[in-house]
């Protein structure tokens, strides 16, 4: 049976999703021990194991909060070299990332970033990895070495909980984190609080681009979203200007979103930007230029201006609820 | 202060990279390339802390085919003070893990207290080499800074997070990595491109650096590419004009599909 292990993240000590989704896919690739290094750590065993670990290895440390990838990739690259696991997975997120690219250095391993397909048989393992912006799907592989390190972006896989949870076997890590390691501190932790429910999970995402005119009319998508409780989203040409923060880019340097329905107002349809809401099940586009490279993958495409027509929706639908 | 900027050229982000079906690598030959636009924040950043503070070296490293010479003369031209350009046949097809341990070994050289990168290429995106720059050197890692400040032998950051940003800071040598939202990159002058011809560029090869020609490039790479298929692309739906009934139209179709 191969042996897999998954790093299983913490943010704000709960497992994070992208480690669950990881863990269902794992399990039907072979044995599943997942690792959880920080603050929390030890509370998340029962949870691991309804989605298939059969094995937890805990390090309950507060030092894996303070500082950024070291410490992580310290007690990492021990285990992988002591356990010596046929594949190590990583989700992608902005500290899962950190960590992998120093583990690819010291273990000298080879990475596949954004798999999203994995079979292993044996000794070999292919990878499905879209490539170009998800125009051309490639399948790869990594040769050498014992263990093989992959990069699993959230949403890649559906996280499903075993109708029989297993009851994982919990092991305290022994490793001691080093004076060397404690170099990235964090001094401090900035939540920004957004309304309703999050950009991953909502069923309806608004998202909103350029063609809005001005960071002021993001409040028109904010009252939209307040109708149908959905989650607000943008391009990365907002962000980066600044109107609204980076944790609303949707995109291939942002969030991938599949939610039930994706608004995209003003947003011309950069591939880099379909890339992250392709996924979704229907897709209703708004922009004054009858051309966007939107209109290529909307179901239902509307030429019009969205200063008009997005008050106007939220108008109707506040009418129809009555 | 020695600062060093990680630039690489790659072909215009803005069109749509295609693959190679020979050789399975990005095609490169009759496209338009340009330094990484993503490339343009970080030699920004490092200009903005030479502006502040007296006596900063800024040399902007590059390992790729010899057309990366110009990214890294569009550097000098923005203000850089020198370039050191790895190029060589035995690098070509090389992977993450044998470019950061090139770029390292380069790196070293310059005896740096500031290695600047990008948080991730416009063209491979794996946003693996700096942190692997940062493991070869020892360096710890400040990553995905939408703010630097760089004084009192500290660099300190706002990084972004998944909800937001943190505070995080390191002492000297450090290796950054920046995004889009750090500022606003300059346009090199008609004087700073005139200059840059003059700019020294130092250019090595992989056995300058220690590395064997089977240790690096095609060889060396752990990545293997077994095969390739187009992705499925989805279909255009209905397009219709706004004749001033567009909300209910899409009211309608919400109502439809029961979001409403
Ligand atoms: C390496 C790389 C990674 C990237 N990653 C991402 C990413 O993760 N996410 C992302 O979004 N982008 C990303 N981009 C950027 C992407 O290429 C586009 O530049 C960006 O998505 C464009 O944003 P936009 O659609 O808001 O702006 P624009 O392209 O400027 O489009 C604005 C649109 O608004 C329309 N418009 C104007 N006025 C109105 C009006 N009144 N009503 C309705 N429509 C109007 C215009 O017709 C136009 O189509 C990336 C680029 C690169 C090179
Ligand atoms: N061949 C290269 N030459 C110089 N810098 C590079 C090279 N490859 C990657 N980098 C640096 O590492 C960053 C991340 O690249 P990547 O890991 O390919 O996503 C880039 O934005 C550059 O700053």
């Amino acid at each position: 049976m191969s042996k897999i292990m998954v790093f299983a993240q913490l943010n704000g000590g709960q497992v994070q999703k992208v480690a669950l989704e990881i863990i269902t896919k794992a399990r039907s690739l072979g044995d599943v021990t997942a690792v959880v290094l920080g603050q929390g750590a030890a509370g998340q065993a029962a949870l691991l194991g309804q989605y298939g670990a059969s094995r937890v290895l805990v390090h309950d440390d507060t030092a894996y909060d303070q500082f950024l990838s070291e410490p992580a990739a310290d007690t990492l690259g021990t285990l992988v070299e002591t356990e010596k696991p046929d594949l190590l997975i990583v989700g992608t997120t902005y500290d899962g990332r950190d960590i992998a690219a120093r583990l690819n250095a010291r273990l000298d391993c080879g990475v596949i970033t954004d798999a999203y397909e994995i079979s292993l048989e044996g000794d070999n393992l292919k990878v499905q990895v879209p490539w170009y912006s998800a125009t051309t799907i490639v399948d790869v592989t990594l040769q050498g070495g014992i263990t093989r390190l992959l990069l699993v972006k959230p949403k890649s896989f559906a996280a499903e909980p075993l109708e029989q949870p297993l009851q994982p076997q919990v092991e305290q890590i022994s490793a001691a984190i080093s004076d060397s390691a404690r170099r990235a501190q964090v001094t401090e932790n900035v939540v920004q609080k957004s309304e309703g429910p999050r950009l991953e999970e909502a069923s309806v995402v608004i998202s909103g681009g350029r063609g809005l005119k001005q960071a002021e009319n993001f409040s028109l998508l904010n009252e939209l979203a307040g109708q149908v409780n959905g989650a607000v989203g943008a391009s990365r040409a907002v962000v980066d200007a600044g109107w609204v923060p980076y944790s609303y880019q949707v995109g291939q340097t942002g969030k991938t979103v599949k939610p039930s329905v994706y608004i995209a107002c003003g947003i011309s349809g950069a591939i880099q930007h379909t890339v992250g809401m392709k996924g979704a099940k229907y897709i209703v586009a708004i922009n004054t230029d009858p051309d966007a490279p939107i209109f290529k993958f909307a179901d239902l495409g509307v030429v019009g201006d969205v200063l008009k027509i997005v008050p106007a929706l939220t108008q109707e639908i506040k009418q129809r609820k009555g | 202060m020695n600062i060093v900027v990680c630039v690489k050229q790659v072909p215009e982000p803005t069109g749509t990279n295609r693959l190679d079906p020979a050789s399975l690598r990005i095609m490169r030959e009759g496209v338009d390339s340009v330094l990484d636009p993503a490339d343009e924040y970080s030699i920004e950043a490092a200009l903005q802390i030479a502006e502040s503070q007296p006596d900063v070296n800024i040399t902007v490293v590059s390992m790729g085919p010899e057309r990366a010479m110009e990214a890294i003369r569009r550097g000098l031209a923005m203000g850089a003070t020198k370039g050191v350009l790895i190029s060589d046949p035995a690098l070509a097809g090389s992977d993450a893990l044998t470019t950061a341990k090139v770029l390292a070994a380069a790196i070293k050289r310059e005896n740096p207290d500031l290695v600047l990168c990008a948080t991730e290429s416009s063209d491979a995106y794996t946003g693996m080499v700096p942190g692997g720059i940062a493991q070869h050197l020892k360096m710890p890692l400040l990553s995905y800074a939408k703010k630097l400040q760089v004084s009192g032998g500290k660099a300190s950051i706002e990084r972004q997070t998944e909800s937001g940003f943190q505070k995080v800071e390191a002492s000297l040598p450090v290796v950054v990595t920046v995004t889009g939202s750090i500022n606003t990159p300059r346009y090199p002058a008609l004087k700073g491109i005139v200059q840059a011809k003059k700019k020294p560029v130092d250019q090595l090869t992989a056995a300058d650096l220690g590395f064997s020609p089977d240790q690096v490039g095609e060889k060396g790479a752990k990545e293997k590419v077994l095969g390739w298929s187009p992705a499925e692309q989805r279909k255009a739906g209905t397009v219709i004009k706004d004749d001033g009934t567009a909300a209910v139209q899409i009211a309608d179709f919400l109502a439809k599909l029961k979001v409403i």
